[in-house]
């Protein structure tokens, strides 16, 4: 009962702590007591998964149950998704902390407090079983992101890309603010299970399909979906590298944990008839988006930028997954969250291992340098290949999965497009390998207005790469590897997706404490056809990686870096978004 | 270019925008059910009338205590962005800054005590009147503001200062943290409301509410005052142009 | 007219976001995303009105009178001090790009670009 709240106060009280003591200026004590209760909160989550592994804990916060079906108070609700989901976030978290042990400046203990008081957000968030609850928590983790965004004050780029950053997800939060308003105007409630028992299974009208709209948007400019992208890859180039993984691993997948939650247990009810229209809507969405950061991924010279639309390409895959709105995607959903999520925070920390020898994030001025880091370029190769989709490691299952949920709902012809996109992204990567650390074939020109990104990271060169990044990079690799061979992971996350998506069983065991009796659908191993499309992936990577350019001018020059730019890009996609959800949905 | 695109955009989000307030209610007529409840169980179980205290501090104590850190985040965020770098120096005062004038000083002067007395009196009626923590903190700072708008801030420049306002705010978060590990400990469920619920109407009373008041007025006092140090110390560094 | 508070915050969101977009002065901006926020406050409030309802405080008056809903209080309260700490952040960063790039016209801000 006390585990779900200690998650999210024990990193608090650190962080509150750290940052009382900052003018002791204690350096290794702050980043010891950061690792401490970073490890302490994945623990915590970790016994909350195994606790809740038969039925979900529902801990009312103050002691307040409902009374009549109405909720008095907050509660907090772990199951193995959510919970699982925030220990992953837990576990990247120390991994940042770790790769930040040899950062040079972090303002007393102050990064420290920021960066645990922006795992207690992404915990609260995900354990919330209130909606307003998880907008709090929400703000929490995207405030913390911005100070922790434009840490490195010296430069310039930071500077901006904080801003940009701050900016596009502030007006995403007022979107959700918005949407929580009207749905409290209609139901009176704000726990999602007394939304849900509210709107029950009445047709929808207008008001409900624009607040769900609004929902909806305001968590996907936190996931990047085109086209409320455009700030991530400025933010991803120019956040330190801890934090930058902490932001590709969890952060992004959170906004879309936020669609899934809201959806499964408050709108499945009167959104369910028109399952298909909204799923065809998602699937648009998802698919411009892989697209999109596929392409730009290959067209990019900065290295962190490269890896911030593998991010955005990623995302896509993943609104796919739950665009098909069934347990069996979901849980290729989850899958992938895991696995991919630690192949890109390892190519996070390749990317500031190699900043960190030769000085530089930018193609042309790494050409060819890399040519006696053997171990680096092979983390490289490996983590491309794996980003790719090459079976059988932890990205290709989930992708799997999610391919043959498609097939099976007769959505197979998004599998090849995945495919594309998935390959994309690898081939961006392995292209990197082939000009910095084989130093061979040509370098994608660079963009004319490009100059200032690259000319701003050069720093001394150093030796050799801090034994801390070097142990988290490699484990992190290995891991997201291995993930794919966990034996009985299908099983399990079928088992866990089917009760996140039981809308009845998630009403019952909040409002009258029934220990939901979980379904238990036996999980598949993936295909043949999906062995087919991850090889297939793996070897387009490669392909693309031989590609000197691609077509991609009118693109570029739309990620201006402007931030009216980026606003008026998100008003045009809400007002596409709420006007198509009005229309298809009420 | 930009402009037409987003009018266009905004008015097509503003349209659908009122396509859907006209499904809510008629202004005027909520509906219920939550503060319906709240109003009827509230003064007998928390032996308070003020019902918003009660939400905040109590029934969604929870959503308070993530809105407390997302104002100590913003601040130790603040701190961060705005840290004076080992390549600035912190400069002498503000050459180009005017002397305020014996009015200014004096009206500062005499109003400091009184707005700090009423800020303490806001903060710690916050369970019988309407106000509490947040307000009463901010009307706190607003009294060291005072002293600053009438000459004598520039003392907040001291490193000694900011270090007491840091552990002040820090304390306040701490405190309102503790109060929930507190009610965890005391009575086995986080948050709960474990201290002796007195009589409604005094100042001892509805248990642990006025504390998480005094802990929420110590940490809004702290942040708005460490929050204008901080961009104090940015400007003070301004070269004169 | 039943609708005038909601269509006030409905009017005050979408010229709060057209201010951010159309801003020359990064002050400024951050002052239309307050107008913005204001919006939120005013659809919040306005949910929970009731006619007639007193203050949600019975410090003086009898348990049983109509009140406002005390629930939106609570939210817009906390919105109130999530949008004034996300402006802190926002003007602490224009303060910055004030000194690193010399102005605060958002789109001088060239460093990022494609």
């Amino acid at each position: 009962m006390a585990l779900a709240g200690l998650a999210v106060v024990v990193p608090l009280v650190t962080a509150a702590l750290l940052a009382g003591t900052t003018s002791l200026h204690a350096r290794r004590v702050a980043d010891v007591v950061a690792l401490t209760a970073a490890a302490a909160t994945a623990g915590l989550c970790l016994a909350l998964v195994i606790r809740s592994s038969d039925h979900a804990i529902v801990a009312w916060l103050g002691g307040w149950r409902p009374r009549g079906g109405v909720a008095l108070g907050i509660d907090l609700y772990a199951e193995p998704l959510s919970a699982g989901l925030a220990g992953f976030a837990a576990l990247l978290t120390v991994a940042g902390l770790l790769v930040a042990w040899h950062q040079v400046d972090t303002a007393g203990h102050l990064f420290h407090a920021l960066v645990l008081t922006f795992l207690a957000g992404m915990v609260g968030f995900c354990l919330s079983g209130d909606l307003f609850t998880a907008f709090v928590f929400f703000e929490l983790m995207s405030v913390s992101a911005y100070a922790l965004a434009g840490f490195r004050v010296e430069e310039r780029a930071p500077v901006e890309g904080s801003l940009s950053f701050a900016v596009t997800n502030s007006i995403g939060s007022l979107m959700l603010l918005v949407g929580i308003a009207l749905i409290y105007g209609r139901t009176g409630a704000l726990n999602l299970a007394q939304i849900g028992a509210a709107l029950g299974s009445h047709s929808p009208d207008a008001l409900v399909a624009v607040a769900f709209a609004l929902v909806t948007c305001g968590f996907f400019v936190k996931a990047a979906i085109v086209p409320f992208h455009f700030w991530m890859a400025d933010a991803y180039a120019v956040a330190p590298t801890s934090i930058c993984l902490l932001f590709a691993g969890a952060m992004s997948e959170l906004g879309l944990y936020g669609v899934a939650r809201v959806y499964w247990t408050a709108f499945a009810g009167p959104l369910g008839p028109h399952a298909e229209a909204l799923r065809d809507v998602l699937l648009v969405l998802g698919l411009a988006t892989a697209l999109l950061g596929g392409v730009m991924c290959v067209a990019q010279r900065h290295l962190k930028r490269l890896a911030a639309f593998a991010t955005v390409a990623h995302m896509g895959i993943l609104l796919c997954g739950i665009a098909l709105l069934s347990h069996a995607a979901l849980a290729g959903v989850a899958v992938f969250v895991v696995g991919d999520g630690l192949v890109k925070a390892s190519l996070f920390v390749s990317v500031g291992a190699l900043e960190h020898r030769r000085g530089s994030v930018d193609e042309a001025a790494l050409y060819g340098r890399g040519r006696e880091l053997k171990a680096l370029g092979t983390v490289f190769a490996i983590a491309g290949l794996a980003l790719a989709a090459l079976p059988p490691f932890g990205p290709f299952l989930g992708r799997a999965m999610i391919e043959d949920a498609a097939t099976k709902q007769g959505l197979g012809w998004i599998a090849p497009i995945l495919v594309v996109a998935s390959a994309l992204v690898g081939g961006g990567v392995l292209r990197v390998v082939r000009t910095v650390f084989l130093g061979r074939g040509a370098v994608p020109p660079r963009h004319p207005a490009c100059r200032e990104a690259v000319a701003e990271e050069t720093d001394l060169e150093r030796g050799r790469t801090p034994w801390p990044t070097v142990v988290t990079g490699t484990t992190l690799l290995v891991l997201g590897l291995a993930w794919g061979l966990v034996p009985g992971l299908v099983d399990a996350a079928t088992h866990a997706a089917a009760r996140f998506t039981d809308h009845a069983g998630y009403a019952a065991s909040v409002l009258q404490g029934a220990a939901a009796s979980a379904p238990a659908p036996a999980g598949e191993a993936p295909t043949a056809a999906a062995w087919l499309y991850g090889l297939a992936s793996g070897v387009l990577a490669i392909a693309f990686a031989l590609l000197r350019t691609m077509p991609e001018g009118p693109l570029r020059a739309l990620h201006s870096g402007r931030i009216g730019d980026y606003v008026a890009w998100t008003a045009v996609g809400a007002a596409a978004i709420a006007s198509v959800f009005a229309l298809t949905l009420a | 270019m930009r402009s037409f695109v987003a009018l266009a955009a905004l008015g097509v989000l503003g349209a659908v925008l009122v396509v859907a307030v006209t499904g809510l209610e008629p202004f005027g007529h909520y509906p219920g059910p939550y503060g319906d409840v709240l109003a009827k169980v509230v003064p007998d179980e928390r032996h308070t009338g003020q019902l918003v205290a009660a939400t905040v501090f109590d029934y969604r104590a929870f959503d308070t205590l993530g809105e407390e850190m997302i104002l100590f985040a913003a601040v130790c965020g603040c701190a961060a962005l705005l840290r004076v770098l080992r390549s600035e120096h912190a400069g002498e005062g503000a050459p180009g800054r005017p002397v305020p004038s014996f009015a200014a000083r004096a009206m500062a002067a005499a109003l400091v005590g009184p707005v700090t007395v009423l800020g303490v009196y806001v903060i710690v009626h916050g369970h019988l009147t309407p106000g509490g923590g947040f307000s009463g903190g901010v009307v706190v700072a607003g009294a060291l503001l005072l002293a600053y708008a009438g000459g004598q801030g520039l003392r907040l420049r001291r490193v000694g200062s900011i270090t007491l306002l840091e552990g002040t705010e820090a304390l306040g978060a701490a405190g309102f943290l503790a109060l929930a590990l507190a009610g965890l400990i005391a009575a086995g469920t986080l948050l709960k409301n474990f201290l002796a619920l007195g009589t409604s109407g005094m100042l001892l009373s509805a248990g642990t509410i006025p504390v998480g008041n005094v802990a929420v007025g110590l940490e809004v006092a702290g942040a708005v005052a460490l929050v204008f140090a901080e961009f104090l110390e940015q400007a003070l560094l301004e070269d004169p142009e | 007219m039943s609708l005038l508070a909601y269509l006030v915050a409905v009017w005050l969101f979408v010229v709060g976001i057209y201010g951010v977009v159309t801003s020359r002065h990064l002050v400024h901006l951050v002052m239309c995303l307050s107008v913005a926020q204001a919006s939120t406050y005013v659809l919040l409030l306005g949910i929970g009105y009731r006619k007639g309802g007193q203050a949600p405080i019975f410090g003086d008056i009898p348990t049983s009178t109509p009140v406002v809903d005390p629930v939106v209080q609570a939210l817009a309260l906390t919105d109130v001090v999530v949008g004034a700490t996300v402006s802190a952040l926002l003007l602490a960063l224009a303060v910055q790009a004030h000194k690193r790039f010399g102005s605060v016209d958002p789109d001088e801000l060239n460093a990022l670009r494609g």
